[in-house]
């Protein structure tokens, strides 16, 4: 069980990601928790400088642009 | 919304796919070359079909509305095929730089030097304006000058590719240079007076308290991207980009083909010619409210410009239009008092006015 966090304020690009996290783990059948996280504080305290960021189990994955279902796929598997 | 939708619409690409195949990638290449071509043949002919078209529906060729359909059907294709060839090449150069990267060249610069690479950077960092406050947190928290900070901000949404193209696309080379040397002036000298100033009692004090991680520094392998990775980033940003603004570019180009085709010739030189001197501070008052994009304010200064407004005084207009926007300040509101966005916003608009009334004295 991973925990997977999508970081942004909540703009169009957050929410996309967010759904294609979804997406991406529903395809690959992993079972994780996905967490928004939209509190400036902790997304500048993860070392995030643009939005929207993918953290995986603590770790920063990606960050400042929307990856596609696949690629989202590469980086969770 | 668009934008989501077209980004689906292609296959996704699996991975067998993005390896290096050279059968693969050789029809990459043509299919790319091809694309090149067409372009080329369908922007050298947009002449020719804009005339063509109005004469084929049996209009008047000196009429109003002959007119502006030409200029329609003339600069929208025109402006789109530039604005698409740009902005895959941006997405390209891009992928070359993140904002990790970005701040590390600027941690620690003297603030004069500082501010001109900062202003350059603002060009070719990605960035969305959704990121302002994490940018500005991690950036000075980690030893870049409060001023190198705000030339970064100044230029990263003034001095973008879109309105380079629509300025180069519609008015010609030389005043998209004259826009990308103005506009990176007003960002050095803007980010170099705040700096002078010191205003670091205004920004918000919880600023400093948040140590930022400082984590892994790129966890997306940024490092090793293949070609194909920043040919896809290059397709990703014009799908993204040109899916956004298109719409406004269409309404732009319509109004300014309105005003081509029946405001008379003159028409805006008594008010908004280079006789008047107070059209350069009206034209800032009015732009710093407007949030519109470079897509669909640049049309219409260009029939502006057309019908007698003086080339400064539209220039400003532009500028103030696309560099100061009310929903950035609000998103920077976070991390800043009040009273530096004022300064912010003063000292911007100040340069701007300068760069008018330079241009109307000058040319």
């Amino acid at each position: 069980m991973s925990t997977v966090q999508v970081l942004g304020p909540g703009c169009k690009n957050c929410q996309i990601l967010y759904e294609r996290t979804q997406q991406a783990t529903q395809e690959i059948g992993l079972s994780c928790q996905i967490e928004k996280i939209t509190d400036m504080e902790t997304i500048v305290g993860l070392g995030v400088l643009s939005t929207p960021a993918l953290v995986v189990d603590g770790a920063l994955r990606l960050q400042g642009r929307v990856p596609t279902v696949e690629q989202l796929k590469e980086i969770l598997a | 919304m668009k934008s989501v939708l077209a980004r689906k619409a292609p296959p996704e690409r699996t991975r067998s796919d993005t390896a290096p195949s050279p059968r693969g990638a050789a029809r990459r290449w043509a299919t790319g070359l091809g694309l090149l071509l067409l372009a080329t043949f369908l922007y050298r002919n947009l002449e020719w079909f804009s005339v063509w078209l109005p004469g084929r529906l049996g209009l008047d060729p000196a009429s109003h509305l002959t007119s502006s359909l030409s200029f329609f059907l003339y600069e929208a294709p025109k402006v789109l095929l530039l604005l698409i060839g740009v902005v895959f090449a941006v997405g390209i150069v891009r992928s070359f730089f993140t904002p990790q990267q970005t701040r590390r060249l600027l941690a620690g610069r003297r603030e004069a030097a500082g501010n001109v690479l900062a202003a350059l950077l603002g060009i070719v960092t990605p960035f969305c304006s959704c990121s302002a406050v994490p940018l500005f947190i991690g950036f000075v928290t980690t030893g870049v000058p409060l001023g190198v900070t705000f030339s970064f901000l100044i230029s990263a949404p003034m001095v973008n590719e879109v309105a380079l193209v629509l300025l180069w696309g519609l008015f010609g080379w030389k005043i998209a240079a004259l826009y990308l040397i103005t506009g990176l002036t007003v960002a050095r000298v803007s980010g170099w007076v705040i700096g002078r100033l010191h205003l670091e009692r205004w920004v918000e004090s919880w600023v400093y308290r948040a140590a930022p991680g400082t984590g892994p520094q790129s966890g997306d392998a940024e490092a090793h991207l293949r070609w194909t990775d920043r040919i896809e980033r290059g397709r990703a940003a014009v799908i993204d980009v040109v899916g956004k603004v298109w719409p406004f570019i269409l309404a732009g180009i319509a109004i300014g083909a309105g005003i081509h085709g029946y405001v008379p010739r003159d028409f805006l030189a008594g008010i908004m010619g280079k006789d008047a001197w107070w059209s350069v501070p009206v034209a800032v008052l009015i732009g710093v409210p407007m949030y519109s994009n470079a897509a669909g304010i640049i049309p219409i200064v260009q029939a502006l410009l057309e019908k007698g407004a003086a080339l400064g005084t539209a220039l400003a207009f532009m500028m103030s239009v696309i560099a100061l926007s009310l929903p950035e300040m609000i998103i920077l509101r976070k991390v800043l008092r009040i009273q530096l966005i004022l300064v912010f916003a003063g000292v911007v608009a100040l340069g701007i006015l300068i760069v008018g009334y330079l241009f109307n004295l000058l040319i």
